[in-house]
């Protein structure tokens, strides 16, 4: 190893400590924005010193077209990640995260590809196999893992765009036909281990991973590919560090094995906070999205509608109020609103808190960046443990399409939501309720919290009942 | 096993245990924004990318690595500018938030 390649090591290492100080950095609201900065600055440090090691001729023999192949690439891909980064809503940010995630899976799977076809290249010139079981080892798993993100998540962001049906799509005989594919894949796996270098087998394990990615996600409810998505993003992590297996470079490993952490810790965060295994919700849970099903039967106890008018002069009137958003505010890309309607109670001297439940809208988190964008006081957002005790002082909970995480039989077991840690809603002293109909949510059960006597039940859209209760309050 | 493949198993091992203590501690309001971060961080495989469209010397390594390329870094520059974005909105705006209150009222 001469000195140019010493350097370019030690600026991959550089590069990852800069990934790792900047994971640390993003615990605290403060320093998460200098912490992503240093870790792009450590992905700048990292591609520069590829591009010098390549340069130097220290990577090997350069082929004709490589600096035109990695200047149009870098062209192509820098130009759509830019332009979509940028313009996206961010509302519409978790399926751009998915893209995002799937593309970084395809290039893992095919670093796996090309080494491969390489290397059994070299069979027909040397007998026998060339390539060590640990390199097959390392490339089937980075190729099967890497296809079945790539499309996985091609799917999970169509999903949330609305190009794909968000309720899950029942495949005939689906269970048979994913697990034919993973006996596929195993098999194929098993004859490269003990047998010849073979492409052609390669290429049939590819295709039942790209084929099962998409058997496997398309039976997922739209409710829950947030956990979906995170989970792939753990799976490319995992693809990236065994490309770097294959191609024997440290960063690749690093990095790689970095996020596939990170992103099982996510995933697991994030399915606790639902009250679900990750396992129940990949085999399909019993959730179809938001509001699919039947209303609530009249069994129980009366819903008491409520009009805009006598809405607004509770809250205008009340001396404390929280507001408590969820998935159906998301949708609606009602945040401006809430956010102009909490102002007009600040003026009238009302104190307004957001309650953000942990699965607050479609990611851990997603309702504090959908509410910062509309520009609400950071201080205002509350987490839940922070604000439950604050209930009990409130006078009005005023609950814009949030469901689940509000139902207090989660406090009783035998339903399926037992168990799931709820904001403690009908400890306010009234209750206001925003929702386009007496639905679901996607647990599939009636919420008690409607049946409430305190509660009062505003039939409407997100964006369009905020509106009116904005109106509403000016006009007192 | 040759130690090349060892000290690379050692390096894997500790990176994701690093992972998980590093991740823990990040509370749920940055559980998005962080998602992004770490997806941008897989985008490392740019470099791997590049190391195989530099070796490409015939049609069908040289398309891969193209691709290969270009999809890696449109994870790696979308997933930073979007994490940027997101974190942007995180800062506190005092002076911004006062005066469209007033507006708004």
């Amino acid at each position: 190893m001469d000195t140019i390649e010493t350097i370019v090591r030690l600026v991959w290492l550089l590069g990852a400590v800069g990934f790792v100080i900047g994971l640390i950095q993003m615990n605290s609201p403060a320093t998460a924005r200098n912490g992503n900065l240093l870790s792009a600055g450590g992905m700048a440090l990292a591609v520069v010193g590829t591009a010098v090691l390549i340069a130097s001729g220290r990577a090997g023999e350069v082929g004709g077209l490589a600096w035109p192949i990695i200047g149009i690439g870098i062209a192509i891909g820098g130009g759509l990640g830019l332009y979509t980064a940028r313009t996206v809503k961010m509302t519409a940010m978790p399926q751009l995260v998915s893209l995002f995630n799937a593309v970084g899976g395809g290039a893992a799977a095919l670093i796996g590809i090309d080494d491969y076809i390489r290397l059994a290249n070299v069979q027909t010139l040397v007998a026998g196999n060339p390539i060590p079981l640990e390199t097959s080892i390392a490339t089937v798993l980075d190729v099967i893992i890497g296809s079945v993100t790539f499309t996985g998540s091609l799917i999970a962001s169509g999903k949330l765009m609305g190009i794909i049906s968000g309720k899950p799509i029942l495949i005939p005989g689906g269970r048979i036909v994913t697990a034919a594919l993973a006996a596929i894949a195993v098999l194929g796996a098993g004859a490269l281990f003990v047998g010849d270098a073979s492409v052609p087998i390669l290429f049939v394990i590819i295709a039942a991973a790209l084929v099962f990615g998409v058997t496997m996600v398309l039976p997922i409810g739209g409710a829950d590919m947030p956990v979906v998505i995170s989970l792939l993003n753990s799976f490319t992590g995992t693809a990236v560090a065994m490309a770097g297996f294959v191609i024997d470079n440290p960063v690749l490993i690093i990095a790689g094995a970095l996020v596939g952490a990170s992103g099982a810790i996510l995933t697991k965060l994030m399915a606790d906070a639902m009250n679900r295994s990750v396992v129940n919700i990949m085999v399909g849970g019993f959730g179809g999205g938001e509001g699919t099903v039947g209303a609530v039967s009249g069994a129980g106890g009366s819903v008491r509608e409520i009009s805009p008018d006598d809405a607004a002069i509770q809250l205008a009137y009340a001396s404390s109020v929280i507001v408590v958003p969820g998935y159906g505010l998301a949708v609606a890309q009602a945040q401006h609103g809430v956010r102009e309607l909490a102002e007009l109670l600040e003026s009238r001297g009302v104190d307004v808190k957001y309650a953000i439940h942990p699965v607050a809208g479609r990611m851990p988190g997603h309702m504090n960046v959908l509410l910062a964008e509309a520009n609400v006081p950071y201080p205002q957002l509350r987490e839940m443990e922070e604000v439950n005790p604050e209930f009990d002082r409130c006078d009005v909970a005023l609950v814009i399409g949030a469901n689940d995480v509000t139902n207090p039989a989660a406090r009783r077991p035998g339903s399926p939501v037992s168990g799931m840690p709820i904001l403690d809603v009908d400890h306010a002293r009234s209750i206001i309720v925003i929702k386009r109909s007496m639905g679901r949510g996607y647990a599939g059960i009636d919420n008690e919290l409607y049946l409430n006597p305190k509660t009062g039940m505003l039939f409407a859209d997100a964006k369009d009942g905020l509106a009116s209760l904005a109106a509403a309050v000016k006009a007192l | 096993m040759n130690p090349e493949l060892l000290a690379a198993l050692t390096v894997f091992v500790l990176a994701i245990l690093c992972g998980f203590a590093v991740i823990s501690k990040v509370p749920a309001t940055l559980h998005t924004p962080l998602m992004s971060g770490a997806n941008a961080i897989h985008g490392i495989v740019l470099v791997g990318s590049m190391l195989i469209a530099a070796a490409a010397d015939d049609l069908l390594s040289q398309a891969l690595s193209l691709v290969a390329v270009a999809f890696a870094t449109m994870n790696v520059v979308g997933g930073y500018v979007v994490t940027d974005r997101m974190l942007q909105m995180f800062r506190k705006k005092p002076t911004a938030a006062k005066p469209k209150a007033e507006a708004g009222g």
